[in-house]
């Protein structure tokens, strides 16, 4: 029996197991959303209330599943407007299905109504992308999307079908894809590049592990846990490798980077070992590559051969996909521990403690501090709550201060920094685990980027909890402006709505905090609510996140106030 | 001080609509200017190959050609310096034919050159010239007192003196 190409688009998404769609429906989709009405039983379909939103619950759907998000977008506006959640995808290696409607093939090319060259414009964003414009085409195509999108470093792939291939009647067949013949997923590494690093681990007398999200896509959390408790080498993560091992185990030496921790940042220009292990050497880890880690020699980890010596020229790379590699290395390296190498990061958390961490947890000033939020949220949830983030201040401190005892825990827009990020992220987090606790953390400027997603999580239910950290200000651009423009606040100052109102209008339990006294009733409150939940905190304006490493610096330049 | 040398990239790619946007794109990322470029068929049914010439360091290219690599339809890219190729470049020269009647010997100047001449209508005629870079100049300067009418020059086509082992590399991953 034939079906439409529409028919079949669905089909070949029960066949991928995909169970939710992220969309907004308009012209050049609707015979796909016609087909979609029929199998509303097997796939549901969240309305988001913009397609940027769709794409960041995807995300957030994708980083708590550990499955490819997918998303249903029209032709022309309706596919632009999924850009900045596809570019955040590729550069956070998140793997996506997106399938936008297109014109009629016979309009292609002549600028027809809502027509935007969406393969084009998508093109330098997606791992893959490709237009269809024969309903056959759909089974294989979207076979091979699914497998790209999911195998190798996962990311984006986005499938344009145009209106005429979706009306098109076909006989159905589903064939998953396996394998591409131009594309090798996961290289591998010959065993000389394996007892090579097995080599320096043995040899090393302070070495250092920088974890990345290679750890968490690779699922390989048991056997990176296995590795360094045999090894006894402190790690540290990116903070997209946040939740990979928990925070409270005891190699776990805290976060690298621009907002990291005094002892990891120092310490890696004093390693002699530094083991990258699926990281990427982003400069916000980094910072001044001339002055990064030049005494050390470097082991990379990584499954993305694109990635080794692209910043940092490495010693061995261990190519390949670290589950596979690292019980390889497991099993050949002695059993050791540094323990007196160890103690030097303790003795620098202790500086950072004194300096840093004491008053932003505990402050003894009027104002709230972001910290403390953080602290009374881990009082609360015990670490075991899916905490996403948006991108500034709030996110830096939420990185730094948030536990976790679980993988896949930490959500956040990591290489884009995409302001908005967060709240559609959370609904699509809490639709991927909705066992489990999910808290965004949002800043008063990136919350209202999005803010139009409140009409999403009301609609759907999910039980989301939405914390607002207002200091009425862009917090992170005004903190650079203090420090590097001479306090000149350029546009950075908000005046903001009344945000519990607007959370009510969505028919949202809201809460507002500006008094410390009330922060730990109302985050109780709010994590003991079954429903979606909104708490807006008003925390001091000028406050700034350090430690910091200015922008060109060296790590070892790390500042503490 | 980094040094900037002149590259062939090979990319052997799938036949794909799209690619040479992706391909491009990898260029344009990095702020490189392409010199030539030039895609055609290659001793693999369905598989095609883009020579692209630019200048730039060494350091970079090495990246530009694992990006390139990891791009799904890839096959396998390389680069390449000029001693470790055979390349050449074709230009066509559109001239009025009174310039054959002219004292001048445009004809000494086509032999010697090793062009040719396609073909000759009353107004005007066509030669073609393959070679190197400095050769297709040399005969333009050399034909430009006659009046050229029209000018034309390919993209770098080029082979590597070393085997390229692409059949090997689809073998593997099939």
């Amino acid at each position: 029996m034939k079906i439409t190409g529409s028919e079949a688009v669905i089909k070949c998404l029960l066949e991928e197991n995909v169970d939710l769609i992220y969309g907004y429906p308009g012209g050049a989709i609707m015979p796909i959303y016609d087909a979609l009405y029929h199998y509303q039983k097997e796939v549901k379909h969240v309305l988001v209330r913009h397609e940027q939103g769709a794409t960041h619950a995807a995300q957030g759907y994708a980083r708590s599943s550990g499955k490819p998000g997918v998303v249903f977008a029209t032709s022309g506006p309706g596919a632009t407007n999924l850009i900045t959640g596809i570019a955040d995808a590729q550069i956070d290696s998140t793997p996506m299905v997106c399938i936008t409607g297109q014109v009629a093939s016979h309009l292609l090319g002549s600028d027809a109504f809502q027509e935007t060259d969406i393969v084009g414009i998508s093109t330098p964003i997606t791992k893959w992308n490709y237009q269809i414009t024969k309903a056959e085409e759909i089974p294989t195509v979207l076979a091979k999307a699914f497998f790209i999108a999911k195998s190798g470093r996962p990311g984006p792939v986005l499938v344009d079908i145009t209106k005429d291939a979706q009306f098109e009647l076909i006989d159905f067949k589903y064939q998953a894809c396996t394998k591409v013949r131009s594309y090798k997923p996961e290289p591998s590494s010959s065993l000389k590049e394996l007892d090579a690093a097995v080599d320096l681990i043995n040899k090393a007398k302070k070495p250092l592990i920088v974890f990345g999200q290679g750890v968490i896509l690779g699922e390989a959390e048991e056997e990176f846990k296995n590795f360094i408790e045999k090894t006894g080498i402190p790690a540290a993560w990116t903070i997209l490798g946040l939740s990979a091992l928990p925070t409270a185990h005891p190699l776990n030496v805290g976060m690298v980077g621009m907002h990291g921790n005094y002892g990891p940042n120092v310490l890696t220009n004093e390693c002699d070992l530094l083991i990258a292990m699926g990281m990427r050497f982003d400069d916000r880890v980094t910072g001044d590559l001339n002055r990064y880690a030049k005494q050390a020699k470097i082991i990379h980890f990584e499954i993305d051969p694109a990635e080794v010596n692209k910043n940092v020229p490495v010693d061995v790379a261990v190519l390949g996909n670290i589950k596979k590699t690292l019980p390889q290395i497991t099993e050949k390296v002695n059993k050791n521990n540094h323990e007196n190498w160890l103690k030097e990061f303790r003795k620098r958390d202790e500086i950072e403690y004194q300096t840093v961490i004491e008053k932003d947890l505990h402050p003894t000033k009027d104002e709230m501090t972001m910290g403390e939020v953080i602290h009374a949220i881990n009082e609360e949830t015990k670490g075991d709550a899916i905490i996403v983030t948006d991108v500034g201040q709030h996110q830096m401190v939420a990185c730094r201060y948030a536990k976790f005892n679980q993988s896949k825990s930490n959500i956040t827009s990591g290489g884009l920094g995409t302001m908005g990020f967060a709240l559609p992220a959370a609904l699509g987090a809490k639709m991927g685990a909705p066992e489990r606790e999910v808290v965004a953390i949002i800043g008063d400027g990136g919350y209202q980027m999005t803010i139009q997603e409140l009409g999403t999580i009301f609609q759907t239910g999910a039980a989301v909890k939405i914390v607002v950290l207002n200091n009425n200000f862009l917090g992170m651009v005004r903190q650079w402006q203090q420090l590097f423009f001479d306090k000149r606040y350029a546009s950075t100052e908000l005046v903001n709505p009344d945000f519990v109102t607007i959370a009510k209008g969505y028919y949202i339990d809201g809460e507002k905090v500006d008094k410390r006294s009330g922060l730990k009733n109302a985050v109780k409150k709010m994590i003991q609510s079954k429903k979606p939940c909104f708490l807006e905190v008003c925390v001091e304006k000028e406050d700034n996140v350090f430690p910091m490493i200015p922008t060109g610096e060296s790590v070892s330049n790390i500042r503490l106030s | 001080m980094k040094k900037v040398k002149k590259f062939t990239v090979s990319i052997y790619t799938e036949n794909n609509l799209g690619l040479l946007n992706r391909i491009s794109a990898i260029f344009l990322k990095r702020h490189l200017s392409i010199d030539s470029i030039n895609s055609s068929p290659c001793e693999i049914e369905d598989i095609f190959r883009f020579v692209i010439v630019l200048k730039t360091e060494e350091e970079l290219i090495k990246k530009v050609i694992t990006q390139l690599e990891k791009q799904v339809e890839v096959i396998a890219a390389f680069y390449h310096t000029d001693v470790e190729t055979i390349f050449q470049e074709s230009a066509l020269y559109k001239v009025k034919t009174e310039a054959l009647f002219q004292k001048k010997k445009v004809h000494t100047i086509i032999k010697n050159s090793h062009a040719s001449i396609v073909m000759v209508s009353p107004e005007y005629f066509v030669i073609e010239k393959t070679g190197k870079r400095e050769e297709t100049e040399k005969l333009y300067t050399d034909l430009a007192p006659f009046g050229i009418l029209q000018f034309v020059r390919s993209g770098r086509i080029s082979v590597t003196k070393e085997p390229m082992r692409i059949t090997e590399i689809l073998e593997k991953n099939k």
